[in-house]
């Protein structure tokens, strides 16, 4: 990684993340409270984001991911660590400051029945967002719904109808076009189509891609479907118990991953295809996922690692670059 | 292998105020001794129904096993008394659920738990029961199975808490299993654990276990046979290795090339199903799946199709003759 090439990535980083913390105290007592543990749900994490570019952040639950997603557009305040968007801190800035900034940031929802307001009809879901950020009204407030409702793939005539009224699908659209409507720079997708059918999320992919394109649009694609995962992202992030372990550009993630946690993940994920199922090798991790309150000494992943030493009881491995542009936790990559 | 179990034209129709919901419209299908079935479909498609229908755990009101016939050990189970059914539940045919936290009850221990199917299909005294639970914690996989069976549910991790499904599943050791979405509510690694404690233990047992799901990875390494569902009915069923490399339903080839696959290079855009899931009160006239087929012809509006072979144990139900 030379000088040069830094500066001249450093131009076209949207979002960078140092040292990101988000601690959840545990207390005991009603009158007295008293700390007596604490949830490290998100550990010291570092990364940067692209201009136009879709970072993938997978792990599974527990990891600390959506509650990243959340730190990251300050729905909840971090504990620690800096959030710069666009060059500026945001863990720093007041709120009303923060507002206006909230109009280039948004967020797209894993449920489409719990992030639509029940008693708003699709019409009213849309304009809210341009009602609060947007001097718009009237005749042009809903021509300019009519216009998002078609970009995301849904029918004008549909403004008056209720959220119930809608399939899994079409709701999603909804949210995705709420989000749109004040024209962000930078979208957080958490766990979008977790909850849809097969034959439906492949439909909503489609969707935030050509609308990426169009729109010049950056995502923090959270998932925990590593196929979905690496048809839409350009780079790839592994979470684990509040940690990253491994980034890499999607490619090199897939098929030269170097943690051995990514590399168990990856090969627990079942093909569609008996013939290839049959013939691949399984690694097949032992135990259980630890709680984030009890967290192992060391690197985290040791007790279920196939391959660990004795210093990764010990130690907690750094994030390190060990190509350019692959960067691992691990003291054995 | 002998026929353990099969269903003939099996209808489970739930009646209600928006209008009557045909969750299975004429389904039918048969199991070997030893054998894996994978029922593979969406939501709503009616896959859960037809198994709970087996079992007659179909709440009534509002729903009712309308028609059809469900062979089980040559008896038909839609016509057993109550209590020969119960006799079969949990002893001869176990199911095992997607949410172990609602399956278990919360107030007993997963020892009282496992022991109560123990006691109740095995006549065995507490302190048989005992070492039969111990074994079985030990079977599925649970460390230190001596504390933990005095533990509560909620005690246990989800991925913990469906082994201990399985455990009372397999405890009166039942001719076939059914595990309906499994593994939908864990992590994949903690799915690929589950998937293979099964395995191994139905096919040590020699268990037929019917796999209901969505996803079509599971489906590919854990089953022999599968059916898939559309709207209440098999569209296309055969062995796996079969229906994957050749799908002759519509519906079949634009699941699996709706899917991304991790093996195979990444295509440039995903290939959708369009339309949207169907509305089981309102289902149109002819094949239920016509309005999103792109093969669709004049008499698909028309004729609702039957299913038909397509290859050897390969059938399909579709007017349309799809070039292999």
């Amino acid at each position: 990684m030379t000088i040069g090439r830094l500066l001249e990535m450093a131009n076209d980083i949207l979002i960078e993340i140092k040292n990101l913390s988000m601690y959840f105290p545990m207390t005991k007592g009603i009158i007295r409270q008293q700390k007596i543990a604490e949830v490290k749900a998100v550990d010291g994490v570092n990364f940067f984001i692209r201009k136009g570019e879709t970072l993938g952040l997978v792990g599974e639950s527990g990891c600390g991911k959506t509650t990243l997603g959340r730190c990251l557009l300050q729905l909840i305040r971090p504990t620690s660590g800096e959030v710069y968007f666009e060059g500026v801190d945001l863990c720093t800035m007041a709120s009303d400051h923060l507002r206006s900034i909230r109009q280039r940031m948004q967020i797209i929802f894993q449920d489409p029945f719990d992030s639509l307001d029940p008693r708003m009809t699709a019409g009213e879901i849309v304009a809210e967002p341009l009602r609060v950020h947007t001097q718009l009204r009237g005749r042009e407030l809903r021509e300019k719904i009519a216009e998002l409702l078609k970009i995301v793939g849904l029918d004008p005539s549909m403004t008056e109808r209720y959220p119930h009224q809608f399939s899994g699908g079409q709701r999603q659209r909804l949210g995705i076009a709420r989000a749109l409507s004040i024209r962000p720079s930078f979208i957080v997708c958490d766990e979008p189509i977790s909850a849809l059918d097969v034959s439906i999320q492949a439909q909503i992919i489609n969707l935030l891609e050509d609308l990426q394109g169009e729109f010049d649009l950056t995502y923090l694609f959270i998932a925990h479907d590593l196929s979905v995962v690496r048809h839409i992202s350009h780079r790839v992030a592994v979470m684990y118990l509040g940690k990253i372990v491994e980034v890499a550009n999607r490619d090199a993630l897939y098929q030269v991953a170097k943690h051995p946690y990514t590399i168990a993940l990856l090969s627990a994920v079942p093909i569609p295809d008996p013939i290839v199922e049959a013939s691949r090798e399984r690694i097949i991790l032992r135990g259980e996922i630890p709680s984030p309150i009890a967290l192992p000494p060391g690197c985290n992943f040791h007790p279920r690692c196939p391959i660990g030493v004795e210093i990764c009881q010990r130690e907690i491995p750094s994030l390190r670059e060990i190509e350019e542009g692959h960067w691992v936790a691990c003291h054995l990559a | 292998m002998g026929i353990l179990l099969q269903v003939r034209d099996l209808k489970t129709y739930f009646y209600t105020d928006a209008g009557v919901v045909k969750a299975v419209d004429g389904v039918s299908y048969d199991l070997k001794e030893g054998e894996t079935l994978g029922l593979v479909g969406e939501s709503g498609c009616g896959k859960s129904v037809s198994a709970l229908s087996i079992l007659r755990l179909i709440a009534n009101p509002p729903g009712k096993i309308v028609g059809g016939e469900i062979f089980f050990e040559g008896k038909d189970l839609l016509k057993i008394s109550e209590e020969e059914i119960r006799n079969i539940r949990g002893n001869h045919i176990a199911m095992i659920f997607q949410e172990p936290m609602t399956s278990l009850n919360p107030v007993l221990t997963v020892g009282l738990q496992i022991g109560e199917a123990l006691e109740l299909h095995r006549n065995m005294n507490k302190k048989e029961a005992r070492e039969e639970i111990l074994r079985l914690l030990k079977m599925v996989g649970i460390p230190d199975p001596e504390r933990r069976m005095n533990d509560y549910p909620h005690q246990f991790s989800g991925g913990m808490r469906q082994r201990v499904m399985i455990a009372m599943a397999l405890s009166c050791n039942p001719k076939l299993l059914i595990a309906d979405e499994p593994t939908t509510a864990v992590d994949v690694t903690i799915q690929a654990q589950l998937l293979e404690v099964v395995k191994e233990l139905t096919s040590r047992l020699g268990t037929a276990v019917m796999l209901i799901t969505h996803n079509l990875g599971v489906v590919a390494r854990h089953v022999n046979r599968m059916a898939v569902m559309y709207a209440g009915r098999i569209v296309e069923q055969g062995p796996a290795a079969e229906v994957y490399a050749h799908p002759q339903h519509p519906y079949t080839i634009g699941l699996l090339a709706s899917v991304p696959r991790l093996d195979k290079p990444r295509k440039e855009r995903l290939a959708p199903i369009d339309g949207q899931p169907p509305n089981l009160i309102l289902l149109p006239p002819g094949c239920s799946f016509m309005p999103r087929c792109s093969h669709r012809m004049e008499i698909c509006s028309n004729e609702r199709p039957e299913l038909r072979p397509v290859g050897d144990g390969h059938f399909t139900a579709c007017w349309a003759n799809i070039v292999k």
